[in-house]
Order: C-alpha cells, then structure tokens, then sequence
C-alpha cells in the first residue's frame, strides 16, 4: 500500500430516492453504502459482486458522472468534484460492457475514434490521422473499416473500437464494466489479452467490474468483492482465490460452474433470494444468507478488519467482536 | 499503404455508406412513388407563373361551369382541360396556384411546429425529472385544446391572412412532436454511448445535438410528414368554413368550400382539388414512411 494511488474513494455513499407510488413519500435506495477504495498505478483492481450491488455505481461516480451523495472521491489526489469534466476525461475512461450500445450507430468508426480528439480542442488536427492509426493498429483494427458503420463490424471488433476511442487520449485509468461479458466466449480471451497487452503498453491502471471469476483471476491483482452497497472484503487476487475469508466471498467462488457437467451445478448455500435493497437487513446485510451467522451478526454491522493483503468485514474474524456487541 | 490514403474511395474500402443509401432508396417502392408525386406537386407550384394556362383570378361570366375535358359535353373543350368553376375562372390554373397555398402552409407550420415540439420533447426526455414535468404539463394542456376551435376562435378574433392561419396551426400542432420526441430521446439517452459522450467531456448541447438528434432524426422525419399532411389538411377545413385564405385567392380547401353549393349537380367541382388534396397528403405520408424504412440502423447491411 505504499504506491501512488490513481483514485481514491473515501467513505462515499450514493442514496437514489425511489419513488414506492402515487401519494407515497420517496424512499431512500443505498446503492453505494460507505466504500473505501484506493486503486494504486499499475494495479487491476477487480470488483466483483452479484448483480445490483452496487458495482456500476460506484464506477459511475468514479468517472464523474454522478456526484456521491456522501464522501469524496479524489482523482491523483485532488477531490473530483473540483477538477472540470476535461481534466476527469483526460485521466479516467470507462470501456462499457454492450458494444452495440456504447458506439453510436449513426457515426463512422472514424468518427467515433476522433471524437475524444475533437472534444478536448486537440492543437495539432494535423497529428489526428496518425494517431488515430496508430490506436486503431494498437487494438488490431483493420484500416479499411475507417469509414464504416458500427453496425458493419462484429462485437469483439466494435469493443476495440471502444477500447480505441477510451485510449486515444492516453487516460491514467480505465474502467472496464464488463468488458467481455456481452461477447461471444472464442472473443472473450482476445479482448482480454489486448488488454493485458494494452496496460504493459502503456502503463494503464484498470478498474475491472466482472461477474466472471475466471477473468479476475487471470488479470487482476487486487479483488474487492461487493455485497449491498459494501466492500466486505479486499484483498490481493492470489490470497482471494486460496483462502477466501468472507462467507460471501467463499459463495462467490464455490457458485463458479466447472466444465464437467457431471459434477451439477455448484450449492452454493446462499439461497436463491437477493434481499431487497430498500430493506436492508439489520446488522451485518449478509446475515440472512450466512451460513456462519452467529446470533450477534443480525443486531451489530461489522467493523473492516485488517487480513492479510486488505481487509474483511465479518464478525467471524473480530476477536472483540462480542464485547463490542455489548456496548 | 500511405498513411493519406483513407479516403472513401480507396480500393480495399467497404462500399461507401452513401451508395449503400441510394440502394436501398430506389428499391423502397413506396418511397419512389411519393417522392415523384410529391416533386410533381411542388414543380407545379414553383412553376405556377409558367405553366397555369390562364389567369387563377380571371373571371368571364359567358364561360362558367364548363365541364372537364373527359366529359361528354359541347361545352368541353381543350382550352379549359378541368373546366372552369361558377365564376367562369380556369379550373387548371386554380388548382396549380393553389398548390403554392397549400405546400407553404404545410411546410410553415410543419417548420415552426417541428422546432416548438422537438425542443419541448428532447429537453423532457434528455433531463426527465422536474423538466420532464413541466414539459408534460404543456403538453397535456395543449391536447386538451381542441385544435380547429381554438384555430377558428384565434382567426376570427385576429383576422385571416394567411400568416395568422400559419402561426396559428404551427403553434397548435407541435404535441406529436414533443410526445414523440419526448420518448425516442428517453430511449436514447440511456444507451452507453451517451454516457461514455459524458465520460470524454462533450458539453450537454455537444450530447443533444450530436449523438441523442441524430438518433432521433427517423422519428422526427415521420411525425414531420404527417404533421405537414395535417396543417394542409387543417388549412383546408379552415378555408371551408371561411376562416383560412379568403377569396378570390386560390386554394384547394377553398375551392371545395367554394363548389360546396353545386356538389349535386356538378360534382367534379369537389372531385377534383379533393382528389389533388388526397395525392398531396398520401404522396407525403409515403414519403415519410420511406423515409424511416431507409434510414433505420438496424436495416443496415
């Protein structure tokens, strides 16, 4: 933890207001519940996590697009809120999961490509053609599709022009939400390669939200998993993947299907219900899942714990945990 | 391969999307028919000073009703190939010059409604919430104004010239604007590409104008062909009931209302600017039609 840090969240909070019907008072939605994240230079930090927990939140606010309702998030160690919206896009770019949805269909992959280009005010428009050749060769673009539609390429082609058009202004920092899980699986490992590739290229940091733990185990070096708005655990890739600590972390991995299909599908104890965000459980929110749920875990909301490599939100592994269960 | 070599026209390029366009153009039967209809219609009025064999506003007493040519009658004759009407006027002529009325009104208040519409449903569905709102309330309140009352209230209150009837029917029509407008931008705005616009830094105006607009445009060539075959529609009725052009100018509405008398015994007097009034709004309907048929993505290749 002694690196520099790219991004910093610190203690935010994310409340959307939902409305529950005609004449009814709003209530309160805690997508993001007090996260604490520091994505150093150089590292892939994964976010892993059922869907709803809160994952594309807090990428959303990492990018700027949407305010935390509490905390601050600090973008190379100046709060975000402060910088203008250039500064952010010249040092964070998401790459979005649905390559049919993130380009628009009514603009060439030229255009697509040289939009960040345009948008920043780039002095030199004479350097923009050599650039964008360079990018589109960097993420293994054909030239020819220059004046095509997107609607003319294949997914994984369109997810590299995503990927070209988030690179091309060189950001500090990606956000991958799901970067492959809308392409086709012979796709999925080329993708991942180009961006292993990418980062060794060109010093990237990578944020990486995935369902899938195959792809986290393969590139990412720090895993932080999510349960209702919460990071429970946080560790480095290697310690996850052999000694979970976190019940939840333990379903996550044992939930992961195996080619054989004789084996059945995986129990992974959890019980089939996700609970409803608007009605957060009392005390630890995993507790009604829990196999390990100890009497005290459904009144008192764990504290992090330092582990080995990060931390752990669970009582299991809070020696005082009983006695500050009493105060 | 030199770096300038990316131009649209090098060799090992995909065909080009505009050629791609075309084709699809000229296949769409629908559009094609319109299209000429509609062309022919607007020659007509453009060159009205030239090709109107006499003057719409000519009245001689001696030659009144004379019947189109296809006729069975002494009286036809190829000097008046529709007839003239009760005042003895070209019947030809009328109908040309009045293709000038209708198509200004069309296209005026098609124009002024369009942008009234699309600013109020874009700005509701890109920012939803409070703006959403008040948007709505306009909305609302302007349907539950019925339209030709309030159109007749307005010019017999301000007088008919035929800049009131445009104003009045281009501030009254623009709800299917906004309506439609207002849920093709919610869908749009939704899609990653506009966030990942907002990531790169692009201005709001940027967004609108140049990722949700684009995307919007198939809706928006629609409803503006049928709202234009509405406001020519809605002049004529306004002109039957008195209130639209006035008299002597030639227009097609007017021309019914004028031949409403003789509808029993001479009912090629409504037949005809009926006939040209039904081309003239089935020609743009096509045309709109078309028009989205051709330029949807998804029909792409």
């Amino acid at each position: 933890m002694s690196g520099e840090a790219v991004i910093e969240v610190r203690d935010v909070t994310r409340t959307f207001m939902i409305s529950s019907g005609f004449m009814k008072p709003k209530r309160p939605l805690h997508a993001v519940n007090g996260v604490n994240l520091r994505v150093e230079r150089g590292e892939v930090m994964a976010l892993v996590g059922e869907s709803g927990c809160g994952k594309t939140t807090l990428a959303r606010m990492m990018m700027g697009l949407l305010p935390p309702s509490q905390g601050t998030i600090e973008l190379g160690g100046k709060p975000i809120s402060t910088l203008d919206r250039m500064t952010v896009a010249r040092t964070v770019q998401p790459i979005f999961q649905d390559p049919y949805s993130s380009l628009n269909p009514r603009k060439t992959i030229g255009s697509i490509i040289t939009l960040p280009l345009r948008v920043q005010g780039d002095r030199d428009p004479a350097t923009w053609e050599k650039r964008v050749h360079e990018i589109m060769e960097l993420v293994g673009l054909p030239r020819r599709v220059f004046n095509n539609y997107p609607n003319q390429l294949s997914g994984g082609q369109r997810q590299r022009v995503a990927i070209a058009r988030a690179l091309i202004n060189r950001p500090r920092m990606v956000i991958c939400d799901e970067p492959t899980s809308a392409l086709d699986v012979s796709v999925q490992s080329q993708i991942l390669n180009l961006l292993q590739d990418l980062r060794a290229e060109l010093g990237l940091t990578y944020l990486l939200i995935s369902h899938n733990l195959a792809v986290v185990e393969h590139i990412a070096t720090r895993v932080a998993v999510m349960y209702l708005g919460r990071i429970v655990e946080q560790t480095d890739t290697a310690s996850l993947f052999e000694s979970p600590r976190h019940p939840y972390s333990k379903a996550l991995l044992s939930s992961v299907l195996t080619p054989d299909p004789t084996l059945g599908v995986p129990d992974t104890h959890l019980g089939a219900s996700f609970p409803n965000p608007l009605e957060m459980p009392s005390g630890c929110t995993f507790h009604p899942r829990c196999p390990k749920a100890m009497p005290h875990c459904s009144q008192v909301a764990p504290r992090p714990i330092p582990a080995p490599g990060g931390h752990v939100e669970c009582h299991l592994y809070d020696e005082g945990a009983p006695t500050y269960a009493q105060s | 391969m030199a770096v300038n070599d990316i131009s649209p026209g090098a060799p090992d390029m995909e065909p080009s999307p505009r050629a791609l366009l075309r084709r699809r153009v000229f296949h769409h039967a629908g559009l094609v028919i319109g299209a000429s209809v509609l062309i022919t219609i607007v020659l007509m009025a453009l060159l009205a000073p030239y090709i109107a064999p006499h003057d719409p506003l000519d009245q001689v007493l001696d030659r009144r009703l004379i019947p189109p040519i296809w006729f069975d009658s002494d009286k036809a004759t190829w000097t008046f190939p529709l007839g003239t009407d009760h005042f003895g006027r070209d019947y030809l002529s009328r109908l040309i010059w009045g293709a000038r009325i209708s198509l200004m009104i069309g296209v005026s208040a098609m124009l002024i409604s369009g942008v009234i519409g699309t600013t109020i449903g874009v700005l509701a569905g890109y920012f939803g919430g409070r703006v959403d709102m008040v948007a709505n309330f306009i909305i609302t309140t302007r349907l539950s104004m019925p339209v030709v009352l309030v159109a007749l209230a307005v010019v017999s209150m301000v007088g008919s010239s035929l800049t009131v009837v445009i104003w009045v029917l281009g501030l009254l029509i623009w709800d299917r604007f906004a309506v439609v407008m207002r849920s093709a931008t919610m869908q749009v705005r939704n899609l990653d590409f506009v966030a990942s616009a907002q990531a790169l830094g692009c201005s709001t105006a940027r967004i609108v104008l140049s990722e949700i607009l684009p995307n919007v445009a198939n809706h928006l060539i629609v409803v503006a062909t049928i709202e234009m075959a509405h406001a020519i529609l809605l002049e004529a009725a306004l002109s039957f009931l008195g209130l639209g052009v006035q008299p002597p100018e030639p227009s097609w509405g007017l021309m019914i209302s004028e031949a409403k008398g003789l509808m029993f015994f001479d009912a090629w007097l409504i037949a005809i600017p009926g006939t040209a009034l039904f081309l003239l709004v089935l020609s743009i309907n096509l045309l709109g039609d078309g028009l989205r048929d051709v330029t949807a993505p998804d029909g792409r290749n």
